[in-house]
């Protein structure tokens, strides 16, 4: 009998342990740190002018990783301004979210490279399925090449000199020395995203020539700041990533400046550089991809995408992006405009 | 008389021998406390990581918020909502269908070479990878059954990709049953049915809730075969279980681990606080549960 109890008791008073831990975890009241010093640049906060009131229903949206802050961003302001309209927001990647795209599941894809018309999951897929997509580019992301701040011989790249670095051939045990003459005899540490990625995608396609096609002798994560500490952590170490990675770790990485070959010599990626473009060939645009019978005939959708177009400039930049062109900006409002009829 | 052997000579001449075995002994006992060691090590590691960087965030607007961008604000109601409803319906679901399974493969199906072909297989199955079963999840449930991304879609891939724990504890537990108990059930008269119901099923209830929980656990753990199943990352709303978006606790750290902002990494901190207090609770609740029902268990 006492033994019973004891046994009683004791799972109470691990319950007992627990609800106390629960409650004084939840009662720990202590604000953010950081939270007031967060950089949220003033303009974005200002609430976006409302849109047309009493709209209802369910805008799904799937695609990039890389786009979704911006759309995550689009879709709280959005829901603030429709409290009617729900816009779930999810991320199985470019590819898987073109599969779900072109079957009707999702109402708009983000996609951080073009949709790829030949292929069975994607531009086949949505003909055969009579989707009709359009494409719209919201941001530029300026994919950045690091390496460690105790690096003292690189400050430029060719993209010859990348490829060597990066390109299908690279050996495995590639020197510093190889790659120009007068750095030193090295190994170079490679970090780079995983394939699944359309970093990698875009990357290997403006670098390598050929979408894919890259070392295997790099280290490679799908998550960007595993990245970004291998680099931080060893001296001959480079690897690239989305700009807003090495915007929010400029103390522990080195951006380089990239030649593109096109007679503009070194240049530093920065919000201007990527911005009009200067900063090639790894610039890389953003776009969404909307329905566009779909939105014909569902007014929420319709005014989901015009919100994002309208807003697209001040909240990419919030979460680490840059914006667009005004004049380009202004092509992607014509475009949809042209599209819905309206 | 001639010569007599002095006890302490006797103790002598063990000596060499017994100082190698005690001191094998030592060392085997100190290389399990290395063990044990480790492993504790580890987990105070990753728990003052995750506590040290999480409690800042975690206060009750962190509960009760919906995901922003904005990390002071930023929460995981809809979330945490989602995470709740999956494990009840993943409970629901897979708990009969598990231990039923079992108690065919252990009372009912006999010890024929099929059984002991099913049985390796489901042991099999525990091993697949889980992206596999989020790919199966979106051709049968989501597509062909039609329920569409919403959370019952999601329980039941999570579902099949736990039955097979549940199963193989289920049987474990089935079997350490002493075949006395069975037999005693028959002689006083009872029927196959009423034998297992009455004498097998209570006996071995600690057993098998002990292997629910770990699969429960593992289920809120579970991120890449809901990803695959259309679970949303941004959800502000309170998730329906029929019907409409979704997301759960998991998705949502993977989500902000992955920001390069290192705000967001102290919400995905807390985030992983959450989930380990959800799965304390289970744990606990597995524990009361075991010892109220071993309370009758007299063998």
């Amino acid at each position: 009998m006492t033994i019973k109890h004891r046994k009683r008791l004791g799972a109470l008073a691990l319950l007992a342990t627990i609800a106390v831990g629960a409650c004084s975890g939840g009662g720990a009241t202590s604000a953010p740190s950081s939270g007031g010093a967060s950089d949220a640049p003033g303009g974005a906060s200002e609430a976006p002018a409302s849109q047309a009131a009493n709209l209802s229903g369910t805008v799904t949206i799937d695609g990039s990783s890389t786009v979704f802050p911006i759309t995550q961003a689009v879709a709280e302001e959005f829901q603030i301004a429709n409290s009617g309209v729900q816009v779930p927001v999810a991320f199985s990647g470019t590819g898987g979210g073109f599969k779900k795209f072109c079957m009707g599941e999702t109402d708009m894809n983000d996609a951080s490279r073009p949709i790829k018309e030949d292929d069975e999951g994607e531009g086949l897929a949505c003909k055969a399925a009579g989707i009709e997509w359009i494409k719209l580019q919201v941001a530029i992301d300026g994919l950045t090449v690091v390496v460690n701040p105790a690096n003292d011989f690189a400050t430029c790249l060719t993209v010859a000199e990348l490829s060597t670095i990066y390109g299908p051939d690279s050996p495995a045990d590639l020197l510093w020395s190889q790659v120009r003459d007068g750095f030193p005899a090295e190994k170079v540490e490679r970090y780079m995203p995983g394939a699944d990625s359309g970093t990698f995608d875009y990357f290997t396609e403006e670098i390598n020539g050929e979408t894919d096609a890259a070392t295997q002798f790099a280290t490679q994560s799908e998550d960007d700041n595993t990245l970004v500490t291998g680099v931080a952590g060893s001296k001959y170490a480079i690897g690239f990533f989305g700009y807003a990675y090495y915007v929010e770790n400029t103390d522990k990485l080195k951006a380089l400046e990239i030649d593109g070959g096109e007679g503009g010599g070194c240049v530093a990626p920065t919000e201007a550089t990527i911005n009009d473009n200067s900063y090639a060939p790894l610039s890389r645009p953003l776009f969404i991809y909307p329905d566009v019978a779909k939105a014909k005939t569902r007014p929420e959708l319709k005014a989901f995408v015009d919100f994002y177009l309208e807003n697209t400039t001040a909240l990419s930049a919030e979460v680490g992006y840059v914006a667009l062109p005004d004049a380009l900006l202004q092509e992607q409002k014509d475009t949809w405009a042209a599209a819905v009829g309206g | 008389m001639g010569t007599a052997v002095t006890p302490a000579a006797q103790a002598g001449r063990w000596e060499p021998a017994l100082m190698r075995r005690r001191l094998s002994g030592t060392l085997f006992y100190g290389a399990c406390l290395a063990a044990i060691a480790l492993l504790l090590l580890t987990l105070i590691l990753l728990l003052w990581d995750v506590l040290s960087q999480g409690l800042p965030w975690l206060d009750t607007g962190f509960l009760t918020g919906g995901p922003s961008r904005k990390t002071e604000i930023a929460g995981i109601f809809p979330a945490l909502i989602g995470s709740l409803e999956m494990s009840v319906l993943v409970g629901i679901m897979a708990f009969p269908t598990g231990v039923a399974a079992a108690i065919y493969l252990t009372e009912y199906a006999g010890a024929s070479r099929l059984t002991s072909m099913l049985r390796t297989n489901i042991s099999n199955l525990s091993g697949v990878p889980s992206v596999i079963y989020g790919i199966l999840g979106l051709a049968l449930f989501v597509r062909i059954a039609g329920f569409g991304f919403t959370v019952i879609s999601g329980a039941l891939t999570v579902t099949l990709l736990i039955l097979p724990v549940v199963i193989i504890a289920s049987i474990e537990a089935i079997k350490a049953v002493p075949d006395a108990q069975r037999e005693g059930a028959y002689a006083l008269g009872a029927s196959r049915w009423q034998m297992v119901r009455q004498a097998v099923l209570p006996a071995a209830a600690p057993g098998i809730m002990t292997g629910i929980i770990l699969a429960m656990a593992r289920a809120i753990g579970e991120t890449a075969p809901l990803i695959l199943v259309g679970a949303f990352t941004f959800v502000t709303f309170v998730p329906q279980p029929f019907s409409g978006g979704y997301t759960v606790l998991p998705i949502q750290v993977y989500d902000w681990a992955t920001r390069p902002q290192a705000d967001f990494h102290g919400l995905a901190a807390a985030a992983i606080i959450v989930i380990l207090v959800l799965m304390l609770i289970l744990n606990a609740l597995a524990l009361f549960v075991r010892a109220r029902l071993s309370r009758h268990i007299q063998w």
